[in-house]
């Protein structure tokens, strides 16, 4: 690590020492050391958003001890986490009976539960939906693609993840970064006719051919913001990735 | 008002200057146009001037539209100063001889005089018992003071804290003073003010910029606590603002924001103009009263939404973004508003500062519950605001010592319950707050007894409760609100209400089932442990407290499918009492669905696959023919 020294924390994973950088997410340092807590809503690429409540972790900070999910908790000295009380694993199966009540088609959902030896839901099943409202997609739309073309609307059990007015949104370039982010394959994307469709932002974009092999590779309107994003001629992109 | 106000000393001038321009029989009619204009109170100012001018007294008598007096059941409410006459369901009607005989002549209209039974009758204001009994320190100028009258708020004493502070005491010296003062935060959590005070100074800004913020997004059913003192007493919480802008922010950039629901359209008026005025006076904006610190206060109108109260989702409604909170391990002292450091009190929190500094810790230490000296968090000082609601006699606003207890505040202040039926539960702290049975009624009312007895002292809701209340559809209602109220970002708070409200539901349906009530518990724990914020941690209160001290009423409604208060309409069916009935044929009338039917003088039939539990045919019927089982 070359962060300054002042930055350097130690703490304790189930009483064993390890070392991480002040304020880096807490999740990010334990996995580092090749421990596995589950998360769905957290990628390393983007800022945390504590929604799923998979990665619940309990921490000592001195004399206070308390459960917290661990993604968007910033690291600190002299912490001692503990992955895997009871009281973690009570709430973690409870949290993962909600998931399969309100995401049944999720497979994804229904794997790592079953690895955390839930199977089955005590609860109301919300029939047909694999979304699991996390917002992993928009987060990366907005941080990493900088288009914000998508967000949540209304709160509560309204909430969910639309391109405004549920339309499509001249923002999304089609690139399909929040279909390949989604832990819950909740977005659709497909390629037919050289059009690449978004299915669930209702985005339809014709795609690019390939002026060496003649293959549609990407929506051109995708090709022209990452140039113009990264600021190089637009004609670096006429040939695919292959030919190039 | 007509004047800059410099320096202490223009402050304690000007005062002088307001109070002896003040003519030796001067009358001032005060009349609440907060809660009161629900009964047409608006209507009264008109018809009092007007009525004024007629017979010569307008040099003589003002009339002031004001903020809430509290005893909301007897509006509208009018009160004759200075000698606190009071007169209550007044009518436009009534003003005339009002003006005549008791602005006049100085005599009483022995009709809008309150009364209670045949003999008792009760004058002036401090003697009508629903005042009587509480400790009025915050809301007792809401029946004296004009709230858009800066001049009105200076005559009784008004900025003479702040004079007093930026004169005379180092930021650190007040900040040492509220913390010893045993003041919590009213808004709720019950944090030592003083503490927040002192963190969020030292918190390194690099700009100097401090965030100083008032929550006034009051949203529990049924409490207007805030509202009340927004609209009847603006400058009191500007004036503690400013003290707390000094005591954490200077020397450096102090900057103000109050964030009230637009749903409060008069407390945004109202404080809108208190500002301006303040600012006018120099109250508010560059080097107050020639301290050298410059700071002034924007007002931010909240969209409505519940979960904007929490300090996060608030902060980052005023920046722009979804009110949505975050997760707190770093801070709002030290990292808030626009990252700033940032301390956030409550409506009811600001006001109490200028009474502390006023009048000291050692009297503002007298009151309450508990010991401070040691610590602030080893008692609650002061008093608390209640809105008290619901099924009992005397409805309004009560501003009690802390460690009041309920009883005295639901049966000698509120007058017990209405119709003299049973008490049964009283629930105190909004919708994440707790029913408490009759067992607990000598609770002394604090922010720690409320906590362990399982519910909590919240904003200060106070919903009473009798035996037609049902405890299960009474923890349906709040877990409905919560989860229509949750931002839904965290999957425990959405989901987790989402399912609490459906079990609920099935309960209340009779289809409730072996396992239900032990799920409830599980599930309730994960959504108080696992959530993110404060709506989430403690939304499942109403159904825990209702399932620790009514656990019977939820168990008739699984087993014997019985509703004992009769609300849970699966659960009860009506029926006609053929003894008793006389067949006048009023309920087969008044029946929506035609369930009822029979020949004059004949009794009557009641189909019971037609009724749909209305409960109609019951309130229409004069001879107890009706029966619910």
């Amino acid at each position: 690590m070359a962060e300054k020294n002042e930055n350097k924390v130690s703490f304790k994973i189930d009483g064993r020492s390890y070392e991480g950088v002040k304020g880096e997410s807490l999740l990010a340092a334990i996995r580092r050391y090749g421990y596995e807590v589950p998360s769905l809503c957290y990628h390393e690429a983007v800022s945390s958003y504590g929604a799923c409540r998979l990665c619940l972790v309990e921490v000592q900070e001195g004399r206070r001890r308390k459960l917290t999910t661990s993604c968007n908790y910033p690291l600190q000295d002299g912490i001692e986490v503990f992955l895997d009380t009871e009281k973690v694993v009570h709430n973690r199966k409870m949290v993962f009976k909600l998931l399969l009540a309100m995401a049944p088609e999720a497979q994804s959902v229904r794997e790592l539960a079953a690895d955390h030896g839930v199977i089955d839901t005590p609860f109301e099943i919300n029939k047909g939906n694999k979304c699991i409202d996390c917002g992993l997609c928009a987060r990366v739309c907005k941080e990493i693609v900088e288009a914000d073309a998508i967000g949540f609307s209304g709160r509560g059990l309204s909430k969910q993840m639309v391109s405004p007015y549920d339309e499509a949104n001249e923002a999304c370039i089609g690139c399909g970064a929040c279909v390949v982010v989604c832990p819950t394959d909740c977005i659709g994307m497909k390629e037919e006719n050289g059009i690449r469709s978004i299915v669930r932002w209702h985005r339809d974009l014709p795609m690019k051919k390939c002026k060496v092999c003649g293959r549609p590779f990407a929506p051109t309107f995708q090709l022209n913001h990452f140039a113009d994003q990264i600021k190089i001629e637009r004609s670096f992109f006429d040939s695919c990735q292959d030919c190039r | 008002m007509g004047t800059s106000i410099r320096k202490a000393e223009d402050l304690i001038k000007y005062r002088q200057r307001l109070l002896s321009s003040r003519g030796a029989d001067e009358q001032w009619v005060t009349v609440c146009t907060s809660g009161c204009s629900a009964y047409g109170a608006n209507k009264l100012i008109p018809a009092f001037l007007e009525s004024i001018a007629k017979r010569g007294l307008a040099e003589k008598v003002r009339v002031k539209a004001t903020g809430c007096h509290g005893f909301c059941q007897r509006g509208p409410l009018v009160v004759i100063q200075p000698r606190g006459l009071f007169y209550q369901q007044m009518r436009v009607e009534d003003v005339d001889e009002v003006v005549e005989q008791t602005l006049a002549k100085g005599e009483i209209v022995e009709r809008l005089i309150y009364k209670e039974g045949e003999l008792q009758s009760f004058e002036q204001e401090e003697d009508v018992p629903f005042y009587k009994n509480q400790m009025r320190l915050l809301l007792k100028h809401n029946s004296n003071i004009d709230p858009t009258s800066i001049d009105d708020y200076i005559g009784i004493g008004g900025y003479a804290a702040l004079a007093n502070v930026l004169g005379k005491m180092k930021p650190e010296e007040v900040c040492r003073t509220i913390k010893s003062s045993g003041l919590r935060g009213r808004g709720g959590g019950g944090f030592p003010t003083g503490i927040k005070w002192e963190t969020c100074r030292a918190a390194p800004s690099e700009d100097g910029v401090r965030y100083i913020v008032c929550n006034a997004d009051e949203g529990d059913p049924g409490a207007f606590m805030d509202r009340a003192l927004l609209e009847g007493n603006p400058h009191s919480v500007i004036e503690g603002m400013i003290i707390g802008a000094w005591a954490i922010g200077h020397p450096g950039r102090p900057a103000g924001y109050v964030y009230v629901r637009n749903e409060y359209p008069l407390a945004v008026e109202r404080l809108g103009i208190a500002l301006n005025q303040a600012r006018e006076s120099g109250l508010l904006g560059k080097n107050i009263l020639g301290s050298g610190m410059d700071f002034d206060i924007r007002i931010n109108k909240g969209g409505g939404a519940f979960v904007c109260g929490e300090s996060t989702a608030l902060m980052a409604s005023i920046e722009g973004h979804v009110g949505e909170p975050r997760a707190k391990h770093i801070h709002t002292v030290e990292s808030g508003l626009y990252d700033k450091p940032t301390n956030l009190n409550n409506v009811e929190t600001w006001a109490n500062v200028p009474l502390i500094i006023n009048q000291g810790v050692e009297w503002y230490t007298s009151i309450g519950t508990g010991d401070v000296s040691q610590n602030p968090w080893g008692g609650s000082k002061g008093t608390k605001i209640f809105a008290l609601v619901g099924k009992v006699n005397h409805t309004g606003l009560v501003e009690v010592p802390m460690g009041t207890t309920l009883r005295k505040i639901v049966f000698e202040i509120g007058n017990g319950i209405i119709g003299g039926k049973k008490f049964k539960a009283v629930q105190t702290g909004g919708p994440s707050g707790g029913c408490l049975p009759e067992s607990k009624l000598d609770l002394e009312v604090d922010f720690d007894a409320l906590s362990e007895a399982g519910s909590m002292m919240g904003s200060g809701g106070m919903i009473v409760m009798d035996e037609t209340t049902c405890m299960v559809d009474v923890a349906r209602y709040f877990i409905h609100f919560l989860a229509d109220e949750s931002c839904g970002k965290c999957t425990t708070c959405r989901e987790g209400l989402k399912q609490l409200g459906s079990i609920i539901d099935r309960i209340c349906d009779g289809k409730g089932k072996d396992g239900d009530l032990e799920l409830l518990a599980d599930l309730s724990q994960t959504v108080s442990e696992a959530s993110l914020c404060a709506l989430g941690q403690t939304a499942p209160n109403p159904l825990l407290s209702t399932l620790r001290y009514f656990k019977e009423e939820y168990q008739e409604h699984i087993h014997d499918k019985k509703c004992r208060a009769k609300v849970c309409k699966a659960l009860i069916s009506y029926s006609i009492v053929s003894e008793n009935c006389t067949g006048c044929m009023i309920c087969a009338k008044k029946c929506p669905e035609q369930a009822i039917t029979g020949k004059k003088k004949e009794v009557h039939v009641l189909d019971d696959a037609k009724c749909i539990r209305c409960g109609i045919c019951m309130d229409v019927c004069t001879y107890d023919a009706v029966r619910v089982d």
